[in-house]
């Protein structure tokens, strides 16, 4: 039983991670109509946020240290950061250290203006045109947008640690009443899911509650008419694909103390992302998020040793073996509605 | 009538020309043309850097990059000649090798063995390179090996680690300084039992290639040698990112030793999830949890920052040793990068000094004359001690070192602190340990 919450547990963060890119792309699916391969690098560009932002708050300057000697027995040069001598050491290294949630302010400008960009300067002349040449384009978007960011940062995974405060983890057997120590859960792991579910109820929110919500909703439905009644309904598809940019990019920044980022960590999302939203049904929002974190546990579970030991090889095709599986029962797709991709 | 008509003169030139023509063949393939793939012909030779600058090791091939640019300066006699001053074998006289200025060709084995062949590939057919060395991966390690026999040009392993490279896959083009799987578990083993006592359990997350396999086996038997139990054994795919789903389960099972099978990257990430997780607090079996990685380096542990701290492993050297060859070696580095060398940078540089050595020494170029100054070679000033290149397998045997994470370390580069410098006696095994059963160097190929 407890093995049983553990795994639970442990796919829920990578759940969360899949259920957020999956969410904005069958935002963008559902509204524009286009399948967008760069969503894995918005992923991506958002992790390098908080890379960037912990390197401009570290921007130091050197001093010599003659009380110390480095490893050749010179005195010792030493980085201060600016922010220690602005703010004091206590308070600048406290804030570098809250680098990463402090990136979520510094990321949500960056990929609305990205996500604004690509759709404006790029998607929008691909509306008219088939699926292929979609996923050509946004495909090799993905590959420029992943080259640049491998020749400024190199190709190296770059560290990017969680506040002091949320490092270990905490005893989640104990406080459900098994043994201690049989069921551990990381701090950042639970904050990671706890994110993840304030932003995929936020989006849900917006879409439900609010007119402009209500208007895109109509949109996705039949767009010809909600066009006929006057309403300028390409501009709130060109917002929603900037609000999904922007989902991508934050769960990225979060993601960074999990995994290390590195230029190539989008594609590995996307493709499970794909797969995500296949199963849970293309432009069904309820559904991605489902499939997302049904697929994480499953894949947890499929790492361990037991199963393993039964199946070889297992952990790394379960989730095509049973998007396969989902798409010869259920062609549409977990929730997905009649009529979508089926023109 | 017959028009045909023999004269003297006609009779004279034809047999001129057939000869000519029967013995060219010879004389273009013959030895005295071209004994050798690659020779070298004008003032310089060419050597082919075969290092992962992209994947879970580019950290160590950046690092390998840069020594091995070191030693291409000091074999020219620029700089200050670093290791060549400690060296015990006197023949390089910092005139290039042989006389001929060296350069190089570097290129990406990505950390993938069908990049690592056909980088090496390229540097011999196209480039022109007379060896190759440089790498931080047994898979590419074992692939280039084979095509250098192929090819008829020397394979100056660099950090390979695996059993396997003079083990199983061993070949007479081919030669190792970096230690190995087996010297890890025979150095390793005593010592974690000292530290962690006789009665413990330990659970196995392992790299999914060669390497993996022969250090899990290693460790695991010698471990076991000395009363420890082998609880599960877990393969993990190379560059997995996340180990959290692997690392979830081991507080399950019993175990009270996580022996992580990684390197570079790969080490970094599940070591950090280990931590994670709270491994390191945890209790099991009325024990403190502990966790061993088998082969450590420095760029590693800096990787993993303070999560390194208090744990056990090896390493085929270390920047602070205190002889006078390592001193060299991490001034010249130091000096020049503003770094202390890592392991993988040591033993590149130590391959391309014995290269050009076994070069002079046997006073040509030809592979198989560089083999056979190799064999039996034996050295010393070069950081390990004394060292001898096996004849039966190719591999340095030297003293191996047991390292653990530092506590409190002085800067940022005193990471690791030296445990034991076990002698080499306690870390030779007969050439055809089970360990490494099943190969044969074969004959020496010099190519064209």
């Amino acid at each position: 039983m407890d093995a049983i919450i553990l795994q639970i547990l442990n796919g829920l963060d990578k759940g969360s991670a899949y259920a957020l890119i999956a969410l904005g792309l069958t935002l963008i699916f559902g509204t524009l109509g286009v399948v967008n391969f760069a969503h894995g690098a918005l992923f991506m560009i958002g992790a390098f946020c908080a890379v960037t932002l912990n390197r401009l708050l570290s921007l130091s300057h050197e001093v010599v240290d003659e009380t110390r000697t480095d490893f050749l027995g010179n005195p010792l040069r030493v980085d201060v950061p600016y922010v220690y001598e602005w703010f004091g050491p206590d308070v600048g290294a406290t804030i570098i250290d809250w680098s990463v949630p402090l990136a979520i302010l510094f990321a949500i400008p960056i990929m609305v203006l990205i996500g604004l960009a690509m759709e404006r300067g790029l998607i929008k002349h691909f509306y008219k045109r088939p699926h292929a040449d979609q996923i050509l384009v946004t495909f090799g978007l993905a590959i420029v947008l992943q080259e640049i960011i491998k020749a400024f940062y190199g190709a190296n995974p770059i560290p990017t640690p969680a506040p002091e405060a949320f490092v270990g983890s905490f005893d989640f057997g104990a406080l459900i009443g098994f043994d201690p120590q049989t069921i551990m859960y990381p701090y950042w792991r639970l904050v990671y899911f706890s994110f993840a579910i304030l932003i995929i109820g936020a989006v849900f929110a917006f879409l439900r509650y609010t007119t402009f919500g209500m208007v895109v909703r109509a949109g996705m439905a039949d767009r010809e008419t909600v066009g006929l009644l006057g309403i300028n309904i390409d501009r709130r598809f060109t917002i929603m694909f900037a609000i999904a940019a922007c989902v991508a990019g934050l769960a990225g920044v979060m993601y960074t103390p999990i995994l290390s980022p590195n230029y190539n960590m989008g594609m590995n999302f996307l493709v499970l992302s794909f797969v995500v939203v296949v199963v849970g049904g293309m432009g069904s929002l309820p559904g991605a998020v489902a499939a997302g974190f049904l697929l994480g546990i499953l894949e947890s579970f499929a790492s361990r040793a037991e199963v393993i030991d039964i199946i070889p090889g297992i952990n790394q095709v379960i989730i095509y073996l049973v998007a396969i599986i989902v798409l010869l029962t259920r062609p549409r797709g977990l929730l997905g509605r009649k009529g979508v991709m089926e023109e | 009538m017959s028009k045909f008509h023999i004269s003297r003169r006609g009779l004279l030139k034809g047999s001129a020309v057939a000869g000519i023509g029967l013995a060219a063949p010879t004389i273009f393939t013959s030895k005295a043309w071209a004994s050798f793939t690659n020779e070298p012909k004008g003032d310089s030779v060419t050597l082919g850097f075969n290092v992962p600058q992209s994947g879970v090791y580019a950290d160590e091939g950046a690092d390998q990059l840069r020594a091995l640019r070191l030693a291409v300066e000091h074999l020219n006699g620029e700089g200050d000649s670093g290791m060549m001053s400690t060296f015990s074998s006197k023949a390089l006289k910092g005139n290039g090798i042989l006389g001929k200025k060296v350069e190089f060709v570097t290129g990406d084995t990505q950390t993938k063995t069908d990049a690592a062949r056909a980088s090496a590939r390229s540097m011999i057919e196209k480039d022109g390179a007379v060896m190759i060395t440089g790498g931080s991966s047994s898979g590419p390690a074992v692939a280039v090996q084979a095509l250098c026999q192929e090819a008829g040009v020397i394979f100056m392993a660099g950090l390979t680690h695996a059993n396997d490279t003079t083990g199983k896959d061993r070949r007479r083009n081919g030669f190792r300084h970096f230690f190995n799987s087996y010297m890890s578990g025979a150095a390793l083993a005593p010592v974690l039992k000292n530290a962690y006592g006789a009665d413990r359990n330990a659970y196995y997350l392992t790299a999914d290639y060669n390497w993996g396999y022969t250090t899990e086996q290693a460790i695991s038997e010698a471990t076991e040698g000395v009363g420890w139990t082998t609880v599960n054994k877990v393969l993990t795919p190379l560059g997995a990112g996340d180990f959290s789903s692997y690392i979830a389960p081991v507080l399950q099972s019993g175990a009270d030793v996580l022996v992580l099978v990684h390197y570079g990257g790969d080490m970094v990430n599940s070591l950090t999830n280990a931590v994670q997780f709270g491994l390191r607090d945890a209790q099991a079996n009325g024990k403190n949890f502990e966790i061993v990685v088998p082969l450590y380096s420095r760029l590693m542990a800096k990787g993993a920052g303070a999560n390194v701290k208090g744990i056990f492993g090896s390493t085929n050297w270390h920047w602070s040793l205190p002889d006078e060859g390592s001193k060299a070696f991490t001034r010249s580095f130091g000096t020049k990068y503003g770094v202390p060398p890592s392991q993988a940078a040591h033993t590149v540089y130590c391959q391309a000094l014995l290269y050009a050595d076994a070069v002079e020494r046997s006073g040509s170029f030809n592979p198989c004359g560089v083999v056979e100054a190799l064999e039996d070679f034996e050295f010393d000033g070069l950081g390990n001690g004394k060292t001898l290149y096996r004849a039966e397998d190719h591999q340095c045997f030297k003293d191996v070192l047991v390292v653990k994470g530092k506590e409190n370390p002085d800067n940022e580069f005193d990471l690791l602190e030296i445990v034991e410098n076990t002698p080499v006696d306690q870390v030779t095994y007969p050439h055809d340990h089970p360990q490494f059963a099943g190969g044969a160097l074969g004959a020496c190929n010099a190519g064209s």
